[in-house]
């Protein structure tokens, strides 16, 4: 959307309620909506992108909405001071549950929500300072140079505003160096940690994010309602608010919005006729909203959201502006990469068992070896994905032994995998961009307040020439579901590129290409190596290995069998005996 | 400071609500290992069961044959949907001729008021048919989705079978009749007559679970399906069918759970989340694979809870469910992983 759209959306909800002859308690519901889009929104950074599912967030909503209770109330600051605090108050508690929390994979953090989500209801429920089970009440309005925004309609323009902003500066955010580090949360976890991205800042930043926007929620609540208890903050209305987003579609901005209507709305119709139907005193809302929850994830489980909007043309990105600043290349002929020794064992197997070898800045290695060898498993170490048992890597004299795949994309590895990890939400100069992330600075307060234009504009000019060195300069905006496997794994190279590494290692890159696309790639492995770049290459197709590697190493069960020239290599009887299973 | 007869009726306290929450953790790690859905609405068949048992006065027909039949018919328009044949006779019978002969056998039976043991049997047969039933209606369509969207399925059907928990029993609590009022003294304990119960059926029903995994051809496809969906699916094991299985275990468990506490506090239809929510604590502590290890934690949590009931009895639950974070933490930790997600 253009910033024109935004400004539209801002007009439209501070005039809409003032329309002549609009029911008040439509403007209400409108209110009702307005707040449960804002926490839909954060769980669609949380879910739909990040891929963390939070039961807790009506909780989170509640640290917001005492926050402002107690400091309006018990200590009669304005309101509007009112609202710093309720965004630091969920931003602190955020961090706290975080830290302990974030670690968890999958099932287990929404399991630690939906704790965190009991235990603070029951934490409302008995302080002494929250009123207990009565909660707080006489929290004033709103107010604006001294007129008290009492009318619900002023209310509603101020919900509207407030919703207008979470969604601009949620689009602002996804769309910069953090929001793509979120969205390789969900599938390319791996492939980001690859080049760089620390993935436990990447989580807590969606949880935070989404806190906040719960807080900034509560914080609304509290002066629309005049009074907060510890109902509208359990675990039922923070199933509710998930059910929003899987109901709009969670990894979609307008989804958030739009589950926001649906529930609201059913739920006012069900709370005016299910009591004709089964008599008073029924939750029988709760018996629906479950359902549907059950019925959608069935049914539609990327929710209505994508069912209903035409598909989005994917973002085309501005490549005109300046590259980023080339990274400076060691000297041709030094020590790049060296393993000593290195050892690794999965159980009673050792997958490898000695591996020794010195990769030289302006080389071409190529790592061979029959299935099973220990080929990928070497990558993993050399990368830092795995931890050797015993040995160790040096890079560049340094010695990395134990160290993070972010630390050694740090001090220059980039690497590619045998399985494709492509971004499956990003297009493909996204992803590639994704591996500039080490060499962009913005932070996330920067991408919301669209400071990191300059930078993400030279980001995406660093991608486009990556892209165009790889020949997939005319696939930039498509999306990267759509490739063969063979052009994902170029894509990757392109990622690996824009990392702006020195030694680059790649795994059977040159596996599903077909004959003029090797060539292509040999021809870029070849000017690669001409600019002093070390490449570490895994190879099955020989011919492609032989006709590029200035050395080889040859790897059988797990050790090193040969190493030298590919022409000496190819006449020696051990290699021969692996691959050929000795001749008779 | 507390004396020991304190200290000892809490401890004691604590290991009969622990054998409860115990039970459905066992309950839970099955269901989670062989279908790796994290059973929510255990909570409700323990509440559902608890009530049915409560209110058998020997004239009213259990409510809750209404709720188990009425899911028996959409589990059956469910299934209808792609059943053809045998496979649908089979459905029929499961879901629309079980359920009805379940409520034959009891409004035959319940008028002759056979005592406490058979209105237990009683409760406990009307309402395990329920978690089952939600398999076929919640679970089984999602048998391929991960485990989150099984979570969220499973949460749902829980905010569902609550609403219709207040609709069958309305909002006021209920308390059982103790199955028995001796007493029995050891020294300075003094154990009543419910928690033996207690403590005797969770040692039956664990060592005839181990019986029925380790000695039955259900029991071993029960287990292969949890070790390897697709290897069993691989050597001929129904997993939709094994998945059936579990759930039914689960529900019987669950209901024997219900009608074993309906007597130890006063129970209401949204009760049993909570009391769930303490046997997933314990099964979570098992990684949601070891049984032993979720029997033992469970006793632990049913300990710290009844001592935190004594210090700090406003934040019982607060200190039950903070407890659950380390745990997840040092379950985590140690399974350190970069891997992705879904």
């Amino acid at each position: 959307m253009k910033p024109l759209h935004w400004l539209a959306l801002a007009a439209l909800a501070v005039l809409l309620p003032w329309l002549p002859g609009l029911p008040l308690f439509w403007v209400s519901l409108a209110c009702q909506i307005g707040i449960s889009a804002i926490i839909a929104t954060g769980l669609v950074v949380l879910t739909g992108v990040a891929g963390m599912t939070s039961f807790a967030q009506a909780s989170l909503m509640g640290i917001g909405a005492y926050a402002t209770a107690v400091l309006s109330t018990n200590y009669g600051l304005s309101p509007w001071l009112g609202l710093p605090a309720a965004l630091m108050a969920s931003l602190v508690v955020a961090l706290a549950m975080g830290a302990v929390t974030l670690r968890l994979s999958g099932h287990y953090l929404a399991l630690g929500t939906i704790a965190w989500s009991v235990s603070l209801y029951y934490l409302y429920a008995n302080l002494d300072i929250l009123g207990r089970n009565d909660g707080i009440s006489g929290i004033p309005p709103l107010s604006i140079a001294g007129w008290r925004l009492i009318d619900i309609r002023a209310s509603a323009v101020v919900i509207g505003l407030g919703l207008v902003g979470a969604m601009l500066t949620t689009r602002h955010l996804l769309d910069s160096r953090w929001g793509r580090a979120m969205r390789a949360l969900r599938g390319g976890a791996v492939a980001a940690a690859s080049v760089g991205v620390e993935l436990g800042q990447a989580r807590m930043l969606a949880f935070v994010y989404a806190a906040v926007l719960a807080g900034f929620a509560g914080w609304l609540f509290a002066h629309l309602q005049r009074a907060v208890n510890p109902t509208p903050f359990g675990l039922v209305a923070g199933i509710q608010y998930l059910l929003m987003a899987v109901v709009g579609g969670a990894a979609h901005l307008p989804g958030a919005l739009l589950g926001a209507i649906l529930v609201v709305l059913v739920n006012n119709a069900l709370q005016d006729w299910l009591p004709h139907l089964v008599g008073p005193g029924v939750n029988a809302e709760t018996v629906v909203f479950g359902l549907a929850l059950v019925l959608m994830l069935q049914a539609a489980p990327t929710g209505l959201w994508p069912l209903l909007a035409r598909k989005s043309k994917p973002r085309h990105h501005d490549v005109t502006a300046a590259a980023l600043p080339r990274t400076l290349m060691p000297a041709q002929g030094g020590v790049a990469l060296q393993a000593i020794n290195l050892q690794r064992r999965f159980g009673g197997l050792v997958a490898v068992a000695d591996l020794s070898f010195t990769l030289y800045q302006g080389e071409l290695l190529g790592l061979i070896g029959p299935n099973g060898a220990g080929k990928s498993t070497s990558f993993n170490l050399l990368s830092g994905v795995t931890q050797p048992n015993h040995g160790r890597v040096e890079l560049g004299g340094r010695d990395m032994t134990g160290s993070s795949p972010q630390d050694m994309a740090r001090c220059g590895i980039a690497r590619s995998f045998q399985h494709a990890k492509l971004v499956q939400s990003l297009t493909v100069i996204e992803n590639v961009a994704l591996g500039t992330h080490l060499r962009g600075a913005a932070s996330p307060v920067a991408a919301v307040l669209r400071r990191d234009r300059a930078e993400e504009a030279r980001i995406f000019a660093e991608a486009a020439i990556q892209l165009e060195r790889c020949g997939l300069a005319d696939l930039a905006d498509a999306s990267a579901t759509e490739l063969a496997l063979g052009q994902q794994r170029i894509v990757e190279i392109a990622r690996a590129l824009a990392a702006g590494p020195s030694v680059l290692l790649l795994d059977e890159p040159a596996a599903g290409l077909r004959h003029a696309e090797k060539q292509a790639l040999a021809a870029l492995l070849r000017q690669l190596r001409a600019e002093g770049m070390a490449i570490l290459l895994v190879e099955h197709d020989m011919e492609f290995v032989m006709s590029l590697a200035d050395r080889l190493v040859v790897m059988d069960f797990g050790t090193v069998i040969a190493e030298g020239r590919p022409q000496d290599v190819r006449r020696n009887p051990a290699v021969i005996e692996a691959y050929l299973g000795g001749v008779a | 400071m507390m004396d020991t007869s304190t200290l000892l009726a809490l401890v004691q306290d604590g290991v009969v609500n622990g054998a409860i929450y115990a039970l459905l953790a066992l309950a839970l790690v099955l269901v989670f290992a062989v279908t790796r859905t994290i059973f929510i609405p255990v909570g409700e068949i323990v509440s559902f069961a608890a009530l049915t048992y409560a209110g058998l006065d020997g004239k009213t027909t259990p409510p809750v044959l209404a709720l188990t039949m009425g899911l028996g018919l959409v589990a059956f328009l469910r299934g209808a949907v792609k059943a053809r044949g045998r496979a649908l006779m089979i459905l029929a019978l499961e879901t629309l001729g079980l359920p009805a002969t379940v409520t034959a056998i009891v409004m035959a039976v319940v008028p002759m008021q056979l005592g406490i043991v058979a209105n237990a049997a009683i409760a406990i047969l009307c309402v395990a048919p329920l978690a089952p039933l939600l398999y076929r209606i919640a679970f089984a369509p999602l048998a391929e989705a991960s485990v989150l969207v099984l979570l969220i399925a499973s949460v749902g059907a829980h905010l569902a079978l609550s609403g219709l928990g207040l609709l069958v029993f309305g909002p006021e609590g209920a308390r059982g009749d103790a199955f028995s009022d001796a007493v029995l003294e050891m020294g300075p304990i003094i154990l009543p007559g419910q928690a033996i119960w207690v403590l005797a059926a969770t040692l039956a029903t664990m060592i005839g679970l181990w019986a029925f995994f380790r000695f039955t051809l259900a029991g071993a496809a029960l287990r292969a399906t949890a070790i390897n969906r697709r290897g069993a699916r691989l050597v001929g094991i129904a997993t939709d069918q094994a998945g059936l299985h579990a759930f039914w275990l689960a529900g019987l468990i669950a209901a024997v759970s219900g009608v074993l506490i309906a007597p130890l506090t006063t129970i209401y239809y949204d009760g049993g989340f909570l009391i769930g929510l303490k046997g997933f604590v314990a099964a979570i502590v098992g990684g949601l694979v070891s049984y032993p290890l979720a029997a033992l934690a469970a006793i632990a949590v049913g300990i710290l809870e009844s001592f935190a009931a004594f210090q700090a009895s406003a934040f019982k639950e607060v200190i039950v469910f903070a407890g659950i974070i380390p745990v997840l933490l040092w379950r985590s930790l140690r399974h350190v992983s970069v891997e992705d997600e879904e």
